[in-house]
């Protein structure tokens, strides 16, 4: 029997050396005369420990992390083919590392443990059943479920998912469509990678459930052009999928039909605005439309059209195969399930934490991020990614809700919590704001197109130390300004961050450049 | 141009990829892919052909061109080396890598080094934000690049192999 072996093919284990791993371990394999099977699995979201090495024994599987190349033939020496604990890099049974086993994993279930492209394995996991269920239920019944659940847009606006796509349901058209928003463009967040990357069918069953659910017969995931390994995975995933009859004419033998095909981005923030989005799904210039028509009533190519962002699809399958009720037993107040959380930044143990809804922010950056990785004390947090607020310490207690955080001003987003310690100059971040919504805006609303601009320009001159208490008064009317006038939550949201650092950070905006 | 790794574009290559695409719904942006993907870039004198193919005006395809940073009119070099500038990896001292790239290889962003080697580009995110800084050259994404690394990385890129025949 050949020993298994485990080691992740993902984004970030990759980038810190997975596949030069992969290959000692075979050559050292090799050369000590030993029979491995080596397994390119998906990553646990441990990336503090990455690249994460996993052998399989009888007692379970056991994991080595951070593993560098030169790691390996010591490795080996440690007994590593029968999961020694010998080895300073050994972390135990992996299910036992504290990271993992105090989370709450119920979409991301089983990432890292299975090879993201093995539909074997992904049946083995529970994986087709949210399936198998939609099929033996009425588009209604499909959609009462996700409404009993209690489940909200992940993707930051938090709009009730079953309330959307019962207005789909109700439309009637000859064509309607599922768009999936996969342009992940948040700093901080990689979620919607992981799921991409390492459980490709969940995302395709997922969205097969929702065409089923509204009608629709042809899905599209919109994907950013940065992502180019989710772009290789998850189209395997997608003509794998078809080839066994999850996909096309003729799901499963019912008759009925669902096609998926995957579109790449070209580098523009603004098309994760749902509007824009299906512009550009459209081939034009990602321009933000106006609301109505809302994207539900006519949406892409002017059908009704649900767009879901990928956690929100990559939720269903566990509400259609355990119950809208199991789903919403987690979390609290109107804030139902789990919540993706990304620890990412100056983060010591950063990494993908799920969890139902109402952890804070110090638990979380403290017992799972272990603090910051530069070891010097923690200063501001942006959760939400770069249109919510930073948050100063006085902030870090708060549950995590959408409508707790909404009331401070702060928002969820798409979970990614970028975390800073105090060599962090607000000032700066505060005009990065600003300049990222003169890059990014799509220029067709002048608070936004215009105001970014002014806005850099302004805080220029506030750090300059010109004419600072007129030029403050202006920044404040400028943010309002945005706020109230622009078109979508680019320009609307810009000023969040800008104003939680004015508000909480002021020294920082006003510090002279000789300070700094 | 020797360094590039493309082959100079020729119209034909561009009839190719548009007829493999044009009767998808929302075709402009798969055609633009398909174009720079093989050509390194979408040649200025492609548009008219994309227009005529697709029964669009010069100025809308450019438009669209021109709206997103992924596209580029001008052949890149050998390389193109992404720094990521955004929030995460600016708390893990980007900022610094971004001065160290900009003066290692003397252009600014968005421009070719003078032996056509490296092109930079900044990217807002790659999703590689628990271990920045980021840094995407080609398809490769590497974690935690300090500015040793950065130069190992140049070092390797620009390191011709000499075929001995």
């Amino acid at each position: 029997m050949p020993v298994r072996i485990y080691v992740p093919r993902e984004t970030t284990a990759l980038a810190l050396g997975a596949d030069e791993v992969a290959e000692r371990i075979e050559a050292e394999a090799v050369a000590r005369g030993a029979e491995v099977e080596l397994v390119r699995n998906g990553s646990r979201g441990l990336f503090w420990l990455e690249p994460l090495v996993e052998v399989e024994t009888d007692a379970g599987r056991v994991a080595y992390g951070p593993v560098e190349p030169g790691d390996v033939a010591g490795l080996f020496d440690a007994g590593l083919l029968e999961g020694s604990a010998m080895s300073t890099l050994c972390r135990g049974p992996t299910e036992s590392i504290p990271y993992l086993q105090a989370q709450q994993r119920l979409t991301f279930a089983r990432i890292g443990i299975t090879d993201p492209l093995s539909l074997d394995d992904y049946r083995a996991h529970d994986g087709f059943r949210g399936l198998e269920q939609a099929l033996a239920l009425s588009p209604q019944a499909i959609v009462d479920e996700v409404k009993t659940s209690g489940l909200r847009g992940r993707g930051g606006a938090a709009f009730p998912t079953g309330i959307k796509w019962q207005t789909v349901l109700d439309a009637p058209a000859d064509q309607k469509y599922i768009v999936c928003n996969a342009d992940e463009g948040d700093s901080g967040t990689f979620a919607d990678r992981l799921v991409m990357e390492c459980d490709p069918y969940l995302l395709i069953e997922g969205m097969a459930i929702a065409g089923l659910a509204v009608g629709a017969t042809q899905g599209y995931v919109y994907l950013r052009s940065e992502y180019p390994l989710a772009h290789e995975i998850f189209n395997e995933a997608i003509a794998r999928a078809e080839a066994a009859g999850y996909l096309g004419a003729d799901i499963r033998g019912s008759g009925r039909r669902f096609d998926l095909e995957v579109r790449l981005g070209a580098g523009a923030y603004i098309c994760g605005e749902e509007t824009s989005l299906l512009e550009s799904l459209e081939g034009k210039r990602g321009m933000v439309r106006f609301k109505p028509p809302l994207p539900a009533l006519e949406g892409l190519f002017g059908k009704p059209t649900v767009v879901n962002n990928v956690l929100s699809l990559a939720a269903v399958p566990f509400i259609l195969s355990r119950g809208a009720t199991a789903y919403a037993d987690y979390g609290m107040g109107r804030s139902r399930g789990t919540l993706a959380l990304q620890l990412a930044g100056n983060v010591k143990r950063g990494g993908l934490v799920e969890l139902a809804f109402g952890t804070t922010l110090r638990q979380l950056m403290e017992d799972f991020g272990g603090g910051t990785a530069s070891g010097r004390p923690l200063r501001a947090v942006q959760v939400g990614g770069p249109l919510c607020a930073y948050l100063p310490e006085s902030q870090w207690d708060l549950p995590l809700d959408y409508e707790t955080f909404a009331e401070v001003g702060a928002g969820v987003g798409h979970g990614g919590v970028v975390m800073f310690d105090d060599t962090v100059d607000m000032g700066e971040q505060a005009r990065f704001a600003m300049e990222f919504c003169a890059v990014e805006s799509c220029g067709k609303c002048t608070p936004c197109r215009i105001g970014a601009v002014r806005g850099v320009e302004v805080i220029d001159r506030i750090r300059a130390g010109d004419n600072r208490e007129a030029n403050l008064a202006l920044l404040g009317d400028l943010c309002e300004t945005m706020v109230d006038g622009s078109l979508c939550a680019m320009g609307g949201m810009t000023p969040f961050p800008v104003q939680s650092v004015m508000k909480h950070f002021p020294d920082d905006l006003q510090r002279d450049a000789t300070q700094r | 141009m020797p360094n590039s790794p493309f082959l100079p574009w020729n119209p034909q290559q561009v009839q190719d990829e548009i007829d493999a695409l044009k009767h998808e719904p929302g075709a402009l942006l798969p055609i633009l892919h398909a174009i720079q993907d093989r050509c390194g870039h979408v040649p200025r004198e492609a548009v008219p052909i994309i227009a005529e193919a697709l029964q669009l005006t010069r100025a809308e395809v450019h438009g669209v061109i021109s709206f997103y940073h992924h596209f580029r009119t001008t052949p890149p070099g050998r390389h193109v080396v992404q720094i990521c500038r955004a929030e995460a990896c600016q708390a893990r001292g980007s900022r610094a890598l971004e001065n160290h790239a900009r003066e290692t290889l003397g252009i600014d962003y968005h421009q070719t080094t003078a032996d056509r080697e490296i092109t930079l580009e900044p990217v807002y995110c790659l999703g590689n934000c628990a271990c920045g800084p980021s840094l995407r050259v080609d398809d490769r994404i590497l974690a935690r690049v300090t500015p040793e690394k950065f130069n190992r990385l140049v070092d390797e890129l620009t390191t011709q192999v000499l075929e001995v025949s």
